[in-house]
């Protein structure tokens, strides 16, 4: 499929048969990722205009009210602090995501620098870089994390930088094979004959056929990153209060679940349900990219 | 099989020496010293307390120090209580947490194992849809929202198991193991179904099929080894994931085991706890994970050429 794409692309040099436009045509026909991609620019819209559509300030109590199930004045109830449930959840995704898409940037970032660097340069670098990896892997990093946060105190800052740095593995990996497969394909030799400068055929080859992979995990990293800083700020070593993330509204539902259930079922929801869309989302990309899935 | 052994044995020492060394310098140039109290304490105090926990040394001596010690399994006194060292907080959690993972590991195996092997049995079809659907499930929810909704349902409003503890009432370690172990099962039964569909398709198999034999046996005799090796190798990062998910459902459940000292240390700024806890349980997942490959290399022969 890759191979056809471009071999059709030197034929008829338009860019209505790009492997990006084929992308797109094969993931609009599953409905699935299409309901997670709208559910997730929905929830990024949210999340970017919550200071405006926010019908409460997040820090703003009502010891009065105290905490009340969901009603027309706050749909999703109150915490016992009568602070308003879904402004704090609004609040909290802007937190979330934030770190999701900050930390996987940075992942992103490692990742392919290493991996590209390993997989171009070849040989014993490319040996030794990739059993730095590999040692790396075997270690237990949410015992690191738990260690750094001690250490440098919990910070955003300090958030998308040890969660990227935990992260890059995988896609070090990914990368790495990929420019090593990229790199060995004939198109490329064909291009390297036919005297075109490395920069066009990095920029015209290499990247259009590896860069498929690396979407996809980008999209995968997301959720992870996401469950990860739910898990520090679920344990107290994340989002400090009074900001809140899905992790900390999660962990004050928890102590409260037994006469309040409705502070641990809204955050849960809404952590669940983006997790699942990103996943869904990321499925979808796969197929879609992925050449060796359009045979069937 | 033994050089490969000593081989992978002596690659480790080097790795473990690395994770010590940089946990012990970290820890000991964070802000902060373990001391650092509310109200001013009188110098001789802080200089006492400094001598007795060797912190008047110079820094590359208490390095020494507490590499000499290590040697000799000695994690040190514990920086916030006085009367416990590290080893005796690890002795009395990491039991506790090692049967936690272990049935969570059980339960993962004997749901994941049977649902992949039933979905890769016939791809695309409901018996691969329905049990793969739960997976995703299983994956995307995360431990500390599906045990508190376990608690809500099971402990809370149907009253039928108990909500926390562990190894005081009947039936409390039940929640725990499962809260933990799904996401596993939903990981292991992904695993199987991929290892024994790439199984399935090989040539051995049809002629397997060809000579007219069941298909229970042809999973049991034929595919079953070589399908389940990647369950093999994921069981080594698998603990890993189960020691970090072993804090979120020891703190839910409260249960008293490593994972929940371990956070009680962060909280407590303990530094040598931390120190210590971090340097066991990495010795731990290294062993664990030459374990897992010393185990796939027997299971494969193929592999046994390359060594």
């Amino acid at each position: 499929m890759a191979e056809s794409a471009v071999a059709q692309e030197s034929l008829t040099p338009e860019p209505g048969s790009s492997l990006m436009r084929d992308a797109w045509r094969r993931l609009r026909k599953n409905h699935l990722a299409m309901v997670s991609l709208v559910f997730l620019l929905c929830l990024v819209l949210l999340a970017l205009l919550t200071p405006w559509i926010a019908p409460y300030e997040y820090q703003e109590q009502n010891l009065l009210l105290g905490a009340s199930p969901p009603s027309s004045d706050h749909w999703l109830g109150t915490d016992t602090l009568g602070r308003d449930q879904f402004t704090r959840i609004l609040y909290g995704s802007r937190i979330s995501l934030m770190v999701g898409f900050i930390a996987t940037a940075v992942a992103l970032l490692i990742g392919v620098l290493w991996g590209a660097t390993a997989g171009y340069l070849g040989g014993r670098v490319d040996n030794a870089m990739m059993r730095f990896v590999d040692v790396l892997y075997g270690l237990p990093f949410a015992v690191f994390i738990i260690l750094l946060t001690v250490i440098f105190g919990s910070s955003l800052l300090l958030l998308f930088l040890v969660i990227g740095a935990v992260e890059w593995l995988t896609m070090a990996r990914i990368v790495r094979g990929q420019v090593l497969t990229v790199r060995r394909q004939e198109y490329i030799e064909a291009a390297v004959a036919m005297g075109l400068s490395s920069w066009r055929i990095i920029r015209r080859h290499v990247i259009p056929n590896a860069v498929g992979p690396i979407i996809v995990y980008t999209t995968l990293t997301i959720p992870s990153v996401i469950l990860l800083e739910s898990f520090l700020s679920f344990l107290g070593l994340g989002i400090q209060p009074p900001q809140s993330s899905w992790g900390s509204l999660i962990s004050a539902g928890v102590e409260n679940m037994e006469l309040y259930p409705w502070l641990l079922i809204y955050p849960a929801l809404t952590l669940s349900v983006t997790l699942f869309a990103l996943n869904f989302l990321g499925d979808g990309l796969r197929d879609a990219l992925d050449p060796r899935a359009s045979k069937d | 099989m033994g050089r490969y052994l000593l081989k992978r044995l002596a690659l480790a020492i080097p790795v473990l020496l690395a994770v010590v060394t940089i946990t012990f310098f970290m820890v000991r140039l964070a802000p902060g010293g373990p001391f650092d109290m509310e109200r001013n304490v009188p110098a001789e105090v802080t200089a006492n307390l400094n001598a007795q926990y060797n912190l008047d040394a110079p820094l590359w001596r208490q390095y020494v120090d507490y590499l000499g010690d290590l040697a000799r399994g000695d994690f040190g006194p514990s920086f916030r209580y006085a009367s416990r060292s590290v080893n005796e907080m690890i002795g009395a959690g990491f039991p506790i947490t090692l049967e936690l993972g272990l049935y969570a590991i059980l339960f993962a195996l004997l749901v994941g194992m049977p649902a992949g092997i039933l979905a890769s049995l016939r791809p695309n079809s409901a018996q691969d849809y329905v049990p793969m659907s739960a997976a995703m499930i299983g994956i995307c929810l995360p431990s500390f929202v599906l045990g508190p909704m376990l608690i809500l349902v099971f402990g809370i409003w149907l009253g039928w198991l108990p909500v926390s503890g562990w190894g005081i009432n009947p039936g409390d370690k039940v929640l725990p193991a499962i809260t933990l172990g799904s996401t596993y099962a939903a990981y292991i039964a992904r695993i199987t179904r991929g290892g024994m569909l790439d199984i399935l398709s090989q040539d051995f198999i049809r002629t397997a099929r060809a000579k007219g034999l069941s298909t229970w046996r042809i999973v049991r005799v034929h595919a079953l080894r070589g399908g389940v090796a990647p369950v093999v190798s994921f069981l080594g990062p698998a603990l890993a994931g189960l020691l970090a998910g072993s804090f979120v459902v020891e703190t839910i459940f409260q249960i008293p085991g490593l994972g929940r000292f371990y956070i009680q240390a962060a909280f407590n700024r303990d530094y040598t706890m931390i120190l210590g806890t971090t340097v066991f349980l990495s010795a731990l997942i290294i062993l664990f994970n030459l374990l897992a490959d010393v185990v796939l290399v027997w299971l494969n022969p193929q592999l046994r050429k390359n060594l």
